[in-house]
């Protein structure tokens, strides 16, 4: 009872003098001990080196299925278990998909150090991309995994809406960078449509994004990684140059266009018509028309992008708060946000925090502009590529947008014939 | 077509060679990152210092309930017997009943020490979160009540999404070998 005054006192205090110690730490005599405060530890690093080995196996293990063995049953079952592993047990975090953001902050923030893993995570794939093309997208993603899962009957995206959906990832993969760059948010793993899935949990909105996108993945082939994943769109870029690819047929192409039946993701490309002289030389004269427009594009976009960079600056939270705070001390807006709240319990100068917001849209003016820029770098080379004639006399699968599924092994009629006279040796041998 | 052959090995070797220039620039980013051994995995922890005890801890994380719990510092504490991260504001007497408790889980264990000291213990199954004694304790105590994210429950998502949410930005990236802010005791006033 000898306390009660300093109950009193604490009591008329005002709230902003929390924090200060409010009362002296007691006297015992009783020989009482502090209680050790509990710490649970993470998981051991041990466990991490797995989930890496996990994926250098897988990674390798995917490549060996798909262009050595041919089949897409072993695929499949590898892709259930980086289903589980990646997905289910490790919750989808972390990923190379999202380890892309991780690399960018890490460049352009000092402070942060890139953790040995992560970058690991994001390099790996793509190193094995230029060996063995999307061997990451085929059976080792857990994103593209699920909606292999799901996939039932795959509807032809038509090629008019397939090639311009088909540059959302590298646009996504620009904003991504750049606000991972200013240290904004991860947008990748905001907007991830399956983790909800993995964790069984997660926002309203992220669940509702997750079943839309998984029941659109029931009839077309895996929307994600084709139409948003912007590591895909850094895969595509890589695995042009793989080693090994693809080859449909073992022996000679028939051209039954079977395999581009059974393709799901739009992947495999007919045999072009011979070349005629005109249409050759109609070709050229566009490129070059193309090529000179190219760098004024590129200075529009740009352009264009400086002057969206106080649009895009806003999800920064420092920005959007400064915005706010100085809409309040001007009485444009009314109450307080619980940001502002927060801000002003920090009682800092409002000053501190409008020079911390200019300094980001600093930051965001050329970063916004460079991502312009690569918004038309990316539209001015699907322009050109469009009018650079490939020469194919057979069914290829494009490397860029295969995924190794080996649906095409499956539907190609000589790989059938090869496989009917391999079983039949087999039985003779057995016979004899 | 006469062009056809020599096109095609210029497009060949163009194509090696940016595969091997590839190879290097991954290998050795790879082997820059192997090779920075300190660089260490990070985790996300509330700097309890910009906390507001918003209450949003307890209904943004992605798990239910929240990774987040309600630790006690107890060498920063008072071990009040009118303890205001235990007890409410408004109240109709000092018994410990519902009606009279802060906590809305029942979380909080009060136990005798010795007079006038009582010592309160987090039953950290039961918190949820959601910060209640902590602003108790920041208004009226001595602060040694706070949110922690606590690393036996966290997924340690890559993009926190309380951290998105945190109206404070008191959401930290921090080395997994420290993964907890602790809290001193201040100048005794």
């Amino acid at each position: 009872m000898k306390r009660l005054p300093f109950y009193i006192l604490a009591l008329v205090l005002p709230a902003a003098a929390g924090a200060e110690e409010n009362f002296p730490p007691p006297q015992f005599t009783s020989g009482y001990q502090f209680p050790p405060m509990q710490m649970p530890y993470p998981r051991a690093a041990i466990f991490g080196w797995i989930d890496l080995a996990v994926l250098v196996v897988t990674l390798v293990a995917a490549a060996y299925l798909a262009l050595r063995l041919r089949s897409r049953r072993h695929l499949w079952l590898l892709a259930l278990f980086s289903l589980g592993y990646f997905g289910f047990y490790r919750h989808g975090c972390i990923c190379p998909v999202g380890a892309t953001q991780n690399v960018a902050l890490a460049l352009a923030d000092s402070g942060y150090q890139l953790p040995v893993l992560v970058g690991a995570f994001f390099l790996l794939p793509l190193m094995v991309a230029l060996v063995a093309g999307r061997a990451f997208c085929a059976a080792v993603c857990p994103l593209g995994a699920v909606q292999e899962v799901v996939l039932l009957r795959p509807l032809r995206v038509p090629a008019w809406l397939e090639q311009p959906l088909g540059l959302i990832p590298f646009f996504y993969l620009g904003i991504a960078v750049l606000l991972a760059w200013t240290g904004s948010t991860f947008l990748i793993c905001r907007y991830d449509p399956f983790i909800a899935l993995f964790r069984l949990g997660g926002s309203g909105g992220m669940i509702a994004f997750g079943v839309g996108m998984l029941a659109l993945a029931t009839v077309v082939g895996r929307p994600y990684c084709r139409f948003l994943c912007p590591y895909g769109a850094l895969l595509r870029l890589v695995s042009p140059l793989s080693k090994w690819r693809v080859k449909i047929t073992p022996t000679d192409c028939v051209k039954c266009h079977l395999c581009a039946d059974a393709c799901p993701y739009g992947a495999i490309k007919p045999p072009t018509p011979a070349p005629r002289g005109t249409s050759r030389r109609e070709g050229k004269a566009r490129l070059a028309a193309l090529l000179a427009v190219l760098p004024l594009m590129l200075a529009l976009g740009g352009w264009l992008g400086y002057r969206a960079s106080g649009v895009l600056a806003r999800v920064h939270p420092t920005v959007t708060l400064a915005e706010r705070v100085a809409l309040e001390q001007q009485g444009y807006a009314q109450g307080t946000t619980l940001a502002s709240e927060a801000f002003y319990i920090t009682g800092q100068p409002n000053e501190t925090l409008y020079a911390a917001a200019a300094a980001l849209r600093a930051r965001f003016a050329p970063g916004t502009a460079v991502l312009g820029a690569w918004v038309a770098l990316v539209l001015g080379l699907k322009l050109i590529g469009l009018s650079v004639r490939r020469h194919r006399t057979d069914y290829e699968a494009d490397p860029g947008a295969c995924l190794l599924c080996g649906r095409c092994y499956e539907a190609c009629p000589m790989q059938h014939a090869e496989d009917v006279e391999q079983w039949r040796a087999a039985a003779g041998e057995a016979e004899t | 077509m006469p062009d056809s052959p020599p096109k095609r090995t210029r497009r060949e070797f163009l194509r090696e060679a940016l595969r091997a220039a590839g190879l290097l620039l991954f290998s050795g980013g790879l082997g820059a990152v192997l090779s920075r051994g300190e660089a260490e995995e990070m985790v996300w922890q509330i700097d309890p210092e910009k906390c507001t005890q918003c209450g949003q801890c307890a209904t943004e994380c992605v798990l239910t309930p929240s990774a987040v719990k309600c630790v006690h510092q107890y060498a920063m504490c008072g071990y009040c017997k009118l303890c205001f991260g235990f007890f409410r504001d408004q109240r109709p007497d000092d018994g410990t009943g519902a009606e009279n408790v802060r906590c809305p889980t029942d979380a909080i264990r009060r136990r005798f020490v010795e007079e006038p000291y009582y010592q309160y213990m987090i039953d950290e199954p039961r918190c949820i979160g959601c910060a209640k004694c902590v602003k108790g304790c920041e208004a009226y105590g001595n602060g040694a009540l706070y949110l922690q994210v606590r690393h036996d429950r966290c997924l340690n998502c890559n993009q926190c999404a309380i951290a998105t949410a945190c109206p404070a930005q008191a959401f930290v990236r921090v080395p997994r070998s420290k993964p907890y802010i602790l809290k001193t005791r201040k100048a005794s006033g």
